[in-house]
């Protein structure tokens, strides 16, 4: 049994709301005919890809919809077979409540995979690049919650000794990780030896917290069953936030992702089973990311549980999936109770992102004090930041005192939120601070661009009246020279000039001597 | 392992682990201190409820946040028993008006409103405050009817005979008449190891400090931060001279000091709030008090040496920011 570290603060929920939904197996959900699937072309970190079908189109499950662009980029696919209805703006589930594009396909209740499935790949007899492409093509991203693009992580650039699997799952509520474990341990684990040929890695800790025991048995019989040396089930303790990924990394290998870094810097790679699992479904099946677990849970929802969902499927057609709510009008929001993410419509669709649906009653907003200044939200941040002063300077918008206090360090567990004597929503704040300090440096940056086209412009404009201005110089100074070497000319014309001069000269003279008699008579007259 | 609190169950507990100091001061001071209680609360209630009402702040969240009522607590605790009703309205007038609602109400205070007012009282009133009754034991040493008369005003035209001059002031006063610490001990008003009385007193805060210690409403650093500061410098004088200055433990059993340590020194608004601030924070007010108690111009030290700390508080917290995960240690 390998060491671990544990983390120095972090929270021991009392209730972790896990036994309501991780009962039952989990159930896959197919789309109907005529049900309408909204799918996001932005479902990961980076750049959005880049749509390949067009209004009307039949598609097949499994279909590239948008191809993924620029060097941080997932595909998009249909997740069942149908007709694009729509590609229009919607409302998705992200921080902004803003809307943004999505494909809308009107399943035709088929299901229908055509021939859309990719070959398999042998992945050790294949070269990394085309294994590398393959995950990207699948759009493979992060079902962690991260959602960033699987093929760049995996396209490591120093060595990594270590894989890590992510099975902590520490979020009250969420149980996907849980029951994907327990039922699909061997994909898991198959994933993750795909993953270590790639990366290269010699060890794989599987990080899973005991307080999922079916889980751990489940992996431990999946990795006794491939006898292979490098896998190690790891029981780490049930402390929140165990499953953030930098909390994993250092409490199973004692290493600490340095700030702004990524995992592989402290010598770890750090994946979720789910992710894992798709990384197998994308190499061996083919298959692209087109559904994923996710835990239907709270405490108004009438049967709690896990579901296999195709992406695009809104959140209402989840809550009828589980018997409907108990209550009219309930409050939805996407994640666990940590770090919830308010959702303002059922028809919100799943994401890559989204591992849980609370639907939960309202909360009673409980009066907001002022700070005392208890200390309590530091006393339990798993960063060591000082969550007071982040507060203080970040409502009082001193934005360069929120960078001094690492504000960019912060992964929003919500910690410091939940012990908060004053319940003030503190994570609220520092995610305002974070976009309002990128919108800054956003503005700053395009502020910087438009200055530097402008001086660019500016020295265009310049430069061509400068030529301009040389130009006509020159043409000046040569018309000149051309002026003055006529006056000199040439030799044999310099002859010629001579003996015209010459001529001239002596007509002159002539005319002069004439002169000079006509005037001297003249003179002599006058 | 981190209960969930509000403000008001944060204050409520505070308010709880007075209980035990507060029966003991009674069993030695009688009713006096209930007197200086009851009082300071009225008082504070309705300085409260007129500044928010003033302020145009919702009453009912502040007024039952209990915050006002811990400060009242405090600095009756602090005052002399039987204190004249003017006396604490005063001090609950600058503890509450200036120190707290002018600075913005509760959370915004950079000083320790209690402190304030007991500070501003003993430079007003020097005499009323050292006035202490002579803890005799038995509930005190007058009944009600007397308590009221004196509290309110008629007065006790024999007072001086129940008051005393506390342990801290004979024990300073000898020191400087070339007395020995233990010459001192033996006289009237010592107790045991500490002043007479007031040894229970310390002990029974002592005891509602380790409740809420184990409560976790506090954390460790600053209570022992505060009794490390005062236990060192008062070793280390003592070693050097035991015959010009008291041992450690008189220190420690005497004067408000573990009421200082454990409910006036960790004032969350007005202490520093990192741990390593926390910690120097507390070693300040432990050194100042003993430094202040041997050769300052008053007697007890807590209050003074708690507002000088308050001040360095905003400097400790900025340079004593906790290492982030995955940074290395900077200033
Ligand atoms: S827990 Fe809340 S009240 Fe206490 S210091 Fe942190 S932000 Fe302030
Ligand atoms: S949300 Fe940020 S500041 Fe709060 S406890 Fe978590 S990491 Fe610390």
């Amino acid at each position: 049994m390998s060491q671990t570290w544990p983390l120095p603060v972090g929270l021991k929920l009392a209730d972790y709301h896990k036994s309501i939904s991780n009962q039952q197996p989990t159930q896959a959900i197919i789309p109907t005919q005529g049900e309408h699937l909204i799918i996001p072309l932005l479902q990961h970190s980076g750049a959005k890809p880049h749509l390949e079908i067009a209004l009307g189109d039949y598609v097949y499950k499994g279909q590239l919809l948008a191809k993924p662009q620029g060097n941080i980029s997932a595909g998009v696919h249909a997740s069942t077979s149908g007709t694009i209805v729509a590609i229009e703006p919607h409302v998705i589930a992200h921080n902004s409540g803003l809307a943004d594009l999505c494909v809308v396909l009107e399943a035709d209740g088929k299901d229908d995979w055509g021939n859309t499935r990719l070959p398999r790949l042998d992945y050790q007899q294949t070269d990394l690049k085309t294994l590398v492409n393959r995950v990207r093509e699948c759009g493979v991203v992060g079902l962690g919650g991260a959602v960033f693009p699987t093929d760049v992580k995996l396209n490591v650039r120093q060595p990594v000794t270590t894989l890590i699997l992510n099975g902590a799952e520490c979020e009250p509520y969420i149980t996907c990780d849980d029951r994907l474990m327990r039922e699909h341990a061997a994909e898991i684990i198959a994933g993750a030896q795909i993953i270590l040929h790639m990366i290269q890695a010699e060890q794989c800790l599987i990080g899973i917290e005991d307080n999922k025991p079916e889980a751990i048995s489940a992996m431990q019989q999946a990795v006794s069953a491939i006898a292979d040396k490098r896998f190690e089930v790891v029981t780490i303790p049930t402390i929140y936030p165990s499953g953030g990924k930098k909390q994993l990394t250092y409490i199973l290998t004692g290493k600490e992702v340095p700030s702004g870094g990524r995992g592989g810097d402290a010598g770890a790679l750090c994946i979720n089973v789910g992710t894992t699992r798709s990384v197998y479904q994308a190499i061996v099946q083919g298959e692209p990311l087109i559904h994923r677990y996710v835990t239907v849970s709270g405490e108004a929802i009438k049967q709690a549980g896990n579901f296999e969902v195709p992406l695009g499927l809104p959140m209402s057609r989840l809550i009828a999936a589980a018997q409907g709510s108990t209550i009219s009008e309930p409050w939805l929001t996407m994640g666990g109770s940590m770090m919830p993410l308010p959702l303002v419509s059922p028809q919100i669709p799943v994401v890559k992102a989204t591992n849980c649906l609370l639907v939960r009653p309202p909360p009673n907003t409980e009066v907001v004090m002022p700070c005392i200044r208890c200390g309590r939200c530091a006393e339990v941040c798993p960063v060591s930041l000082l969550p007071q002063q982040l507060y203080w300077y970040a409502r009082s918008k001193e934005m360069e005192q929120v960078e001094r206090y690492h504000l960019f360090d912060c992964i929003e567990c919500g910690c410091c939120s939940y012990v908060c004597p004053s319940h003030i929503p503190l994570v609220d704040y520092y995610r305002f601070a974070k976009a309002e300090i990128k919108a800054q440096r956003d503005t700053r940056h395009k502020a910087e661009v438009a200055r530097t086209r402008h001086e660019f412009r500016q020295e265009r404009i310049e430069r061509v009246q400068r030529e301009k201005a040389e130009k006509l110089a020159k043409h000046k100074t040569a018309l000149k020279e051309q002026e003055s070497s006529s006056k000199e000319g040439t030799a044999e014309t310099d002859a010629k000039k001579a003996a015209i001069q010459a001529a001239l000269e002596r007509a002159k003279a002539k005319k002069a001597q004439q002169a000079n008699t006509t005037s001297s008579s003249t003179e002599g007259s006058a | 392992m981190n209960p969930h609190y509000t403000v008001a169950q944060v204050m409520q507990q505070v308010l709880l682990a007075l209980i035990p100091g507060i029966a003991v001061m009674l069993w030695f001071f009688g009713w006096g201190v209930i007197t200086n209680l009851v009082l300071a609360s009225l008082f504070a209630l309705t300085f409260e409820a007129l500044m928010l009402y003033m302020r145009k702040r919702p009453l009912q969240p502040f007024l039952t946040d209990y915050s006002a009522l811990l400060t009242a607590c405090l600095l009756a605790l602090a005052l002399p028993p039987y204190a004249p009703w003017w006396l604490i309205a005063v001090g609950m007038l600058f503890a509450i008006v200036l120190a707290k609602h002018l600075y913005g109400g509760l959370g915004y205070n950079p000083f320790n409103p209690a402190m304030i007012g007991y500070a501003a009282l003993l430079v007003s009133f020097p005499l009323e405050m050292t006035l202490w009754p002579s803890a005799s034991g038995g509930f005190g040493v007058l009944d009600l009817g007397s308590t009221l008369s004196k509290v309110f005003g008629s007065g006790l035209s024999n007072w001086d005979a129940y008051t005393h001059a506390t342990a801290l002031d004979s024990m300073k006063i000898g020191l400087n008449l070339h007395q020995t610490p233990s010459q001192l001990m033996q006289t009237e008003g010592m107790g045991l190891i500490g002043s007479q009385g007031w040894e229970w007193v310390n002990l029974a805060f002592l005891v509602g400090g380790a409740w809420m210690l184990y409560k976790r409403v506090i954390t460790w650093h600053i209570p022992i931060a505060v009794l490390l500061g005062l236990t060192l410098l008062a070793t280390l004088f003592w070693l050097y001279s035991p015959n010009h200055y008291p041992n450690p433990l008189f220190h420690l059993l005497s004067g408000a000091t573990m009421l200082g340590a454990f409910f006036i020194a960790t004032d969350p608004v007005t202490a520093s709030t990192t741990p390593l601030g926390k910690v120097i924070f507390g070693l300040g007010i432990g050194g100042l008090v003993y430094v202040i108690r041997t050769w300052g111009g008053y007697p007890d030290a807590i209050a003074f040496a708690v507002i000088v700390m308050n001040m360095a508080v905003p400097l400790l917290d900025s340079y004593t920011q906790p290492r982030v995960y995955g940074r290395k240690r900077s200033l």
